[in-house]
C-alpha cells in the first residue's frame, strides 16, 4: 500500500501551514508519503458552478495519473488534506464508479489523453489515516508532549463528513476529537462540529460572516481555548475574517484558530516553525496553563 | 423578492418546459420528480434565512418551468455547497447537484446577481486552472475584486499584508503543462468534454423531436 499526498492548490498559499504540518507529522510517525506527481486542480466549489463534465474530468485526471504512475498490482490512497479536494476527488470517483452515463462520459474524456481510469486508487483523508489506519494507541506512545489542559473544539466542517465519507458519522464525527485526546488535549462538546464556515461566501457575504461568528461564539461559549480545523478554508474564514467579525457583532476575546495537524506536532515535540505556527492570524497560547 | 403567494400567477406561455426537461435529463436529475416539498432541504439549510426562495421552492420552481425567475434568484449563489439537504433530503434528491446546474445556466444565460462577486470568481477560477492546470489564489482574488468592486480590495488590503508577511500569499504560479497534446494532457481531456457535451446534446435533441 502507498499513501499519495495530493496537496491542493490553497498549500502552496493560504494554507501553507495545513501542508507544512501535515508533511512534518507524517515524517515524525514515519508514515511514507510522496507527492503526486502533475496534479492539477480538483475544481473545488467553482468549477462545478461553471461546468459540471469538466469538473468531473479534472477531478478524476488525479485519479487516472496516479493509477499510470505507480505499478498496477500497488494498492494506491491518494491523501487529501483539503476537504474541497478531498470531496472533488471522492465525488468524481463516485460519480465515475456508479453512474453510467456521467462515468462513461469522464472514461471518454480521459482515454482522450490516453489516460484509463481503472477505479484502483483510494481517497482517504488524513483524519482517516491517522485514526484508523496509524492507530490512536500509536499516537497516544508516541505522543512527548501531551496537549495538557488544552480544551479544543473539533471543527469538520461540511464536506469531510457530507456525503460521501465513508469513515464517518456525518451529524456526530468523533475521529479529530479521539486523535486530539489520544495525545492529551480535551476535547470540548461543542453542537457545531459539522456546521458550514460559509465556504467562499464568506469574504463577500455578511451571511457567510454571520456563519463564522456562530462556529466563534459557540466555541467561546463551551469553554474551547482553541478551534481546531482540518479545511484550509475553514481555518482562513475563522481566522482571517475574525477581527471584522469581532468589530461587527462585539466578541469582546479572540478565538484561536490553528489545524489540528498542527496540534498534533505540537504533542510529538516537533518545531513550531516548520508546523508554520507563524502563519496563523490567531494563533493558540502553547503550552496552557492548567 | 416577494413571499410566493403574492408573486403574480404565470401563464402557461412564460413558462418553459424544456427547463425540467432538460433538468432531469441530468443524470442526478431523475430524482427531481419525486419531491414532496417536504422543506427539509430549506429547513436543513445553514444559509436558507438568507435566501430569496430557498431550496425548496427552487425545487418547486424548476419542475413548473419557471426558468427566468429561477436563473435570476440569489438563492443559488448563496448556495456554500456544504450538502446538508443533498445528504437530508428523504426522496435522494442531490439539491447541491441541481444547485451546481442552475449556477451554470445561470452563467450561461448571463443572469447574475451585480451585487455578488462569485459568479464572476466561479469564471475566473476556471480560466485560470484551464490554463495553469492548478488555481492562484492571488491572482484570482486580484481579478475577482478588479472587475467586482475594487472598493472592497481597499477593504482586504490589510488582510493581505498580513497573509503575505506571513508567507501566505503566493505571487508565482505553480502551474503543470497544459496544451502538450501528450499522454495525461489536461487540454486534451476539457477538450474531448466539450466534444461530449456536443454529441450529447445533439442526442437529445433528436430524441425529443
Amino acid at each position: 500500500m502507498r499513501y499519495i499526498y495530493y496537496p491542493g492548490c490553497s498549500a502552496g498559499g493560504t494554507g501553507k501551514a495545513y501542508d507544512e504540518s501535515i508533511v512534518e507529522v507524517f515524517k515524525a510517525l514515519n508514515i511514507e508519503m510522496e507527492e503526486l506527481k502533475d496534479w492539477n486542480c480538483c475544481g473545488a466549489t467553482a468549477y462545478m458552478a461553471v461546468d459540471e463534465a469538466k469538473a468531473f474530468a479534472l477531478a478524476a485526471r488525479n485519479l487516472a495519473i496516479a493509477e499510470d504512475q505507480y505499478p498496477a498490482d500497488e494498492e494506491i490512497h491518494i491523501v487529501a488534506p483539503c476537504s474541497a479536494c478531498y470531496l472533488g476527488l471522492l465525488k468524481a470517483k463516485h460519480y465515475t464508479e456508479s453512474d453510467p452515463k456521467i462515468g462513461g462520459k469522464i472514461k471518454k474524456a480521459l482515454a482522450a489523453a490516453d489516460l484509463e481510469y481503472k477505479g484502483k486508487c483510494q481517497v482517504r483523508n488524513p483524519l482517516d489515516v491517522f485514526a484508523h489506519d496509524f492507530g490512536l494507541d500509536k499516537l497516544k506512545a508516541m505522543t512527548k508532549k501531551p496537549l495538557e489542559g488544552l480544551k479544543v473544539a473539533s471543527y469538520y466542517g461540511c464536506q469531510i463528513v457530507r456525503p460521501y465519507s465513508e469513515f464517518e458519522e456525518r451529524a456526530t464525527p468523533v475521529t479529530m476529537d479521539n486523535i486530539l485526546k489520544a495525545m492529551g488535549a480535551t476535547p470540548v462538546d461543542w453542537s457545531c462540529k459539522t456546521r458550514c464556515c460559509g465556504g467562499m461566501l464568506t469574504w463577500s457575504t455578511g451571511a457567510g460572516k454571520e456563519l463564522n461568528y456562530i462556529l466563534l461564539k459557540e466555541a467561546e461559549k463551551a469553554g474551547a481555548d482553541v478551534i481546531a480545523t482540518a479545511c484550509p478554508l475553514c481555518n482562513f474564514n475563522l481566522e482571517c475574517f475574525q477581527d471584522k467579525i469581532k468589530a461587527k457583532y462585539g466578541m469582546k476575546k479572540e478565538m484561536p484558530v490553528a489545524y489540528y495537524t498542527q496540534l498534533m506536532g505540537l504533542a510529538l515535540g516537533l518545531d513550531e516553525k516548520a508546523l508554520g505556527m507563524g502563519r496563523l492570524f490567531v494563533p493558540p497560547k502553547i503550552p496552557v496553563k492548567v | 423578492m416577494q413571499n410566493a403567494q403574492e408573486r403574480p400567477v404565470l401563464d402557461q406561455a412564460e413558462l418553459d418546459p424544456e427547463f425540467p426537461r432538460r433538468m432531469t435529463r441530468k443524470a442526478w436529475g431523475e430524482n427531481l420528480r419525486r419531491c414532496i416539498q417536504c422543506g427539509n432541504c430549506t429547513g436543513t439549510c445553514p444559509l436558507s434565512e438568507y435566501m430569496d426562495l430557498g431550496p425548496r421552492k427552487i425545487i418547486s420552481m424548476v419542475r413548473s418551468g419557471n426558468k427566468t425567475d429561477v436563473l435570476k434568484c440569489d438563492t443559488i449563489w448563496l448556495c456554500a455547497s456544504c450538502y446538508e439537504c443533498t445528504v437530508e433530503c428523504p426522496k435522494e434528491i442531490k439539491i447541491t447537484d441541481v444547485m451546481y446546474a442552475l449556477k451554470q445556466q445561470a452563467l450561461d444565460a448571463g443572469h447574475t446577481p451585480r451585487s455578488m462577486p462569485l459568479p464572476v470568481l466561479d469564471r475566473e477560477f476556471f480560466n485560470i486552472v484551464m490554463k495553469l492546470g492548478r488555481s492562484q489564489e492571488t491572482w484570482l482574488m486580484a481579478l475577482v475584486i478588479l472587475k467586482t468592486n475594487w472598493l472592497r480590495g481597499l477593504d482586504l488590503a490589510p488582510m493581505g499584508l498580513k497573509l503575505f508577511a506571513q508567507g501566505r500569499l503566493s505571487l508565482l504560479p505553480d502551474p503543470i503543462k497544459v496544451g502538450t497534446g501528450k499522454k495525461g494532457d489536461l487540454k486534451t481531456i476539457m477538450d474531448a468534454c466539450d466534444r461530449l457535451d456536443k454529441e450529447e446534446e445533439k442526442e437529445a435533441g433528436v430524441s425529443s423531436h
